[in-house]
């Protein structure tokens, strides 16, 4: 029981989230805000394999979403859709489904070859100027993909709502929800497989001290190696959903504002923390979305005591303002994150005798 | 030929000038204390608009402003050193109100990383909720005079720029190397145990670090809106960001590192502008910043740290 308790509660939880999409009990807002989360998750736990298991500051990570994301929707539209500048469809779009997999797959490969542009200075080069190298790699693939015009330039790219369209007409399930959760999950289980497996202990290792490090002979240049891959592969298929779940991108989404949530999820989890990074995920998103409620209730409230001249309102600008003042804040009183580097076992130590999770 | 290659020379030194003074505050405050002040593209702003705000009322364009118009150059004259200090002003209040509590905490130095760079997020967007997204104008301050020389043709505006910027560089040189303040700045980045066992009061020289850094963002943002007269909220985040990577190319923490690495980056984009599509800009002018910092990791002018066993 307590070595299946965690699969047999995500199976529940993944059943219990399509039923309630299929019987329509949760209208497509609330859907799109839980895929969000998922993505969110997958974002936050890959950039802490570099920036909190491997302490190097990596600012670039929405780089990687944006190679995912193309390589997956080119791939889709190309195959199944008849679309105006890859022309007429190769495979029958009933064969969407199963290859979506494969799809999220191959994009998170290509992303991970992506993340060798970061991976290989980073042998030579540590700190800062490894932080400098993410932030050009980021202007780099995003102007890159601005100057591809077959792929819409800067204009963005679309044809991937034909793609989930398809897959709803092969089986009537809500299939992004569905693929959403499968990688969050699958993306967690890899992660912590791999930083608990002495084969990735090697990264905490570089964390702690690389010289130390490799006198005990780890490899350090093919753990950086594994673990810029990795987390750059995961952000890849992190993209490949998003692509989808929106149904357009452009590369204006994947700029350093997008990589600055990454990191921000990641810091207010803690550095370390596999489990930080899913509460902070999960936070991060319903603090972005509540605020899209809260912030005209706090407008016409102080509209009605007159604080605010008439012609002034309150808009979802002030979103912008108050996350990050909330964060200024939080870091002010806890300056190690919601976790510290600590796991969930480690705080409540009692749940340690329900699940295992390795 | 000639004439189209000089010309743009003075426009990549008049970019470099403005990347330049963005750098050298980067520098300053990595060079005391390592840290990455990713707010400062943002006080760039914030002195863009001070300056407007500033040169606004003094034209006499607000009803509570002085009842007689001050001519252009007087106005340009007062408004350089109150901008100056008023941005240095914010750029002191966001290091006392989020950097060192938790400095003094000793919290991990990437935390500080992130709270830089949320008050810069805090910054453009407080800006764009409270001033709206309509674009400001910035009042002429300066009669524009084009000099000729053959087929070349510079403006006194981009003379300006230039030469204030290597005066403000050659001042800020002098006030490190030869002054008592800024010796006690290299000490700092030299060794930040061993200066206060010497008697000097570190939070006072970390608090001069801020408002040498923000003034100079304050003065280039006074350049950049009389060269580019239209102000919004994000015109500092991509020239913070650009001028942050030409400081890690010269090599942060070092001075004329910052400097050279500015006119480098004004070099690189005019050039490639000149010979390639203008979208094209980023893209290879981060390659070849990046080819640079690949085969010189420590930049420029930085000094490879021995790591002791």
């Amino acid at each position: 029981m307590k070595k299946n308790s965690v699969p047999i509660l995500l199976t529940a939880l993944l059943a219990l989230l399509t039923g309630l999409a299929y019987f329509e009990i949760i209208d497509l807002y609330i859907q799109s805000v839980i895929m969000f989360i998922g993505i969110n998750i997958i974002l936050a736990s890959s950039l802490n394999i570099v920036n909190g298991y491997m302490g190097e500051f990596s600012c670039g990570h929405a780089a990687f979403m944006a190679v995912g994301a193309y390589t997956a929707s080119i791939i889709n539209v190309a195959l199944f859709t008849n679309d105006k500048v890859f022309g007429p469809a190769v495979l029958s779009s009933e064969l969407a489904l199963y290859c979506f997999p494969f799809v999220l797959i191959i994009s998170g490969l290509v992303a991970a070859v992506a993340g060798l542009m970061i991976a290989i200075p980073s042998f030579k080069t540590r700190g800062d100027y490894l932080a400098i190298i993410t932030i050009a790699a980021n202007f780099i693939v995003t102007s890159t993909i601005i100057n591809i015009s077959s792929i819409g330039g800067a204009r963005g790219f679309m044809g991937m709502k034909k793609i989930v369209f398809a897959m709803e007409d092969v089986v009537d399930l809500p299939w992004m929800l569905v693929w959403v959760c499968l990688s969050t999950f699958t993306c967690i289980w890899i992660i912590r497989r791999f930083v608990s497996s002495t084969y990735g202990k090697g990264i905490i290792a570089i964390n702690n001290d690389e010289i130390a490090a490799e006198m005990m002979g780890v490899n350090t240049n093919r753990m950086k190696l594994v673990a810029f891959m990795l987390s750059s592969g995961l952000a890849g298929v992190a993209g490949a959903l998003f692509a989808h779940i929106l149904g357009y991108i452009n590369p204006g989404s994947f700029g350093i504002l997008k990589s600055t949530e990454c990191l921000v999820m990641v810091y207010l989890g803690g550095m370390g923390s596999l489990s930080g990074s899913v509460i902070a995920a999960i936070v991060f998103t319903l603090l972005i979305e509540g605020l899209r409620f809260i912030i005209p209730a706090i407008d016409s409230g102080l509209h009605m005591i007159a604080v605010l001249p008439d012609s002034y309102h309150l808009s979802q600008v002030w979103k912008w303002v108050i996350i990050p003042l909330v964060l200024v804040l939080l870091m002010q009183f806890k300056p190690e994150g919601i976790m510290g580097n600590r796991e969930l076992s480690d705080i409540f130590p009692r749940l340690k005798k329900f699940y295992k999770f390795k | 030929m000639t004439a189209s290659i000089i010309q743009n020379i003075f426009n990549a030194l008049q970019w470099g000038s403005f990347y330049s003074l963005i750098a050298l505050g980067y520098t300053l405050v990595y060079g005391v204390l390592l840290l990455i002040n990713f707010a400062h593209g943002d006080i760039f702003m914030v002195g863009a608009y001070i300056s407007f705000f500033v040169a606004t009322f003094l034209l006499g364009g607000y009803a509570f402003g002085p009842p007689f118009g001050l001519p252009g150059w007087m106005v340009l004259g007062l408004t350089i050193p109150l901008t100056m200090i008023l941005t240095s002003v914010v750029g002191v209040t966001l290091e006392r109100v989020a950097y060192r509590p938790l400095r003094r905490k000793g919290a991990n130095r990437l935390y500080v990383v992130i709270t830089a760079l949320m008050c810069g997020i805090i910054l453009e967007n407080g800006n764009l909720a409270i001033l709206g997204a309509s674009r400001k104008s910035y009042p002429e301050l300066v009669d524009k005079v084009v000099y000729t020389f053959g087929s070349i043709t510079v403006t006194n505006l981009k003379i300006g720029v230039i030469l204030s910027s290597i005066l403000v560089f050659a001042i800020l040189q002098f006030i490190i190397t030869k002054t008592k303040i800024g010796m006690a700045m290299r000490a700092i980045s030299y060794d930040k145990f061993a200066v206060p066992l010497m008697g000097i009061p570190i939070d006072t020289i970390i608090v001069f670090t801020f408002v040498l850094g923000s003034s100079l963002a304050g003065f280039a943002g006074i350049l950049f809106a009389l060269s580019y007269p239209v102000l919004d909220p994000f015109m500092g985040a991509l020239i913070g960001w650009k001028a942050f990577i030409a400081a890690v190319v010269g090599g942060i923490g070092d001075i004329r590192g910052a400097f050279l690495g500015g006119f480098l980056l004004g070099f690189v984009e005019i050039g490639v502008v000149a010979f390639f599509p203008s979208t094209y800009r980023d893209l290879i002018a981060f390659t070849i910043l990046l080819i640079i910092l690949c085969i010189k990791p420590t930049g420029l002018f930085g000094v490879a740290k021995t790591t002791k066993v």
